[in-house]
């Protein structure tokens, strides 16, 4: 009789242990800032072992190709590597001004945290950012505030360039093709840290045909949060 | 208890029996019966008052707040983030007046004055009979062309009597008046412009604020300077319910 009753206590403990099987989310994003868009959104379902990103160290090469860019074909490969669950694009291209997008996620057991990121537009390699929330077993409605990190990768010479990996500048999709100015000189906006930190914020300035920033000062800066996301654990 | 029906015949005269005791000398004591005809009133329940406090703190550096809007309201809310800003909250954020946003509520309550960079204000209001209203609370921040701050459509109905909750809140912009922070449209002590003009337009749209500029880098044109800048969060808000 002693050995079944130890088996049964083994099973117990194997549950405890992995508390978080499989889960089903709705997860919403919002974009609340007045001037700024989000380029397609990843949210990652991962184990708690992983990240995507870490403030105070280096970005990878993946994360940069998102924070300049907005591309999310490397973090959907580390994704796939790490047998990650992945809602992409939910907004299906980039998120305007105060937008929500949404989308289901379910999640395999033991991806158990949650990381979103976005690249903000325009910026040279800002980004929204959740860090490996924990994502909750009780059922509910939760919602998170997210901040404006500065991937750390490039500098924030706040002028129309590219989105490329080591190509300064920003990108330009056609919403902002009208809306940022031209012929800035640069601000001279090199990373003191060359690692994931909390973005300064953008500068512009107040010229659409010179100064120093091709982004407009009352238009393009941003104080946190920047953006809200909303799970339900169904 | 009477049903309702019979009820109403009673109550428009009744005869009640009152019963007497006077007390004379030593433990000797008499009843006397009186007849009396009393109007009985339709039955009101006696209103319970539920009462809260509510206490702002001016987090900033040089932005007075508009004298504080408190509403209690049933359902809805008075802004959303990407939602069409009404003419209420139009009102507040370029000028300063929460009269609008006062009106819109079950039950209201306005601060006396402008509370000042680090003072605070605390509001008393009271609604009967309902634990489960929806608390707001607004004030603009008044260097600026139309920021301003506060709580929308929380509920109150798990506060209990004698709870305190604290918050802190960041910074919206109406969305109503560019934020051009020129001359002449600030109604605050920094320029002592326009407040409300519903000529003027913007995004249309509720979104958090991007901060000021000001002259201190590089808006030549604007009339603000360093010292008006903010951060999030700009307000602490207490709210205690005290019956």
């Amino acid at each position: 009789m002693k050995k079944p009753y130890l088996l049964c206590s083994a099973g117990l403990l194997t549950m405890l242990s992995y508390p978080a099987l499989s889960a089903d989310l709705t997860i919403e994003i919002q974009n609340l800032t007045q001037g700024l868009y989000f380029t397609p959104i990843a949210a990652v379902a991962h184990n708690p072992e992983a990240s995507l990103f870490e403030v105070g160290e280096m970005a990878s090469t993946e994360l940069q190709m998102m924070a300049e860019g907005g591309s999310l074909d490397g973090l959907s490969t580390i994704a796939t590597s790490i047998s990650a669950d992945v809602l992409a694009n939910p907004a299906g291209g980039l998120l305007a001004p105060t937008m929500k997008a949404s989308g289901s996620l379910m999640t395999a057991a033991g991806n158990t945290t949650l990381s979103v990121v976005a690249m903000i537009l325009p910026s040279n390699d800002g980004f929204i950012g959740l860090d490996n929330w924990t994502i909750p077993t009780e059922a509910g409605t939760y919602t998170i505030y997210l901040n404006a990190y500065d991937a750390g990768t490039e500098a924030n010479d706040e002028l129309r360039g590219g989105g490329a990996p080591g190509v300064p500048g920003m990108p330009v999709p056609p919403p902002l093709e009208p809306l940022l100015g031209t012929g800035g000189s640069g601000m001279a906006g090199a990373d003191s840290a060359a690692v994931v930190h909390i973005h300064r914020g953008n500068i512009g300035d107040d010229s659409m045909t010179g100064g120093k920033s091709d982004v407009t000062n009352t238009v393009h800066r941003w104080l946190n949060p920047v953006a809200k996301v909303t799970v339900t654990v169904n | 208890m009477f049903k309702q029906n019979t009820f109403k015949l009673w109550q428009l005269a009744m005869l009640v029996t009152l019963p007497s005791l006077l007390l004379a000398c030593g433990d000797d004591t008499k009843e006397v019966i009186k007849e009396v005809i009393v109007e009985v009133p339709a039955p009101v329940p006696t209103p319970v008052d539920v009462s809260y406090q509510i206490t702002v703190t001016n987090l900033t550096n040089a932005q007075p707040l508009s004298p504080v809007a408190v509403v209690l309201h049933a359902s809805g809310n008075l802004w959303t983030v990407g939602g069409v800003p009404s003419v209420e909250l139009e009102r507040m954020a370029e000028g300063g007046d929460n009269s609008g946003l006062l009106s819109l509520g079950l039950v209201s309550a306005s601060g006396t004055a402008a509370i000042g960079p680090g003072a605070q204000e605390t509001i008393n209001i009271t609604i009967q009979d309902k634990t489960d209203a929806l608390l707001s609370v607004a004030t603009m921040l008044v260097n600026t062309n139309d920021a301003f701050s506060g709580l929308n459509a929380w509920t109150l109905s798990n506060l209990m009597v004698g709870d305190s909750w604290t918050t802190f809140v960041g910074v919206y912009d109406a969305g109503t008046e560019v934020n051009s922070e020129l001359a002449g449209t600030i109604p605050g002590p920094a320029d002592m412009g326009e407040g409300f003009n519903p000529l003027r337009t913007d995004t249309g749209y509720v979104a958090m604020h991007p901060g000021v500029v000001t002259s201190d880098d590089e808006f030549a044109s604007s009339v603000l300077s360093s010292v008006h800048k903010f951060d999030n969060p700009a307000l602490r808000i207490t709210v205690t319910r005290t019956e």
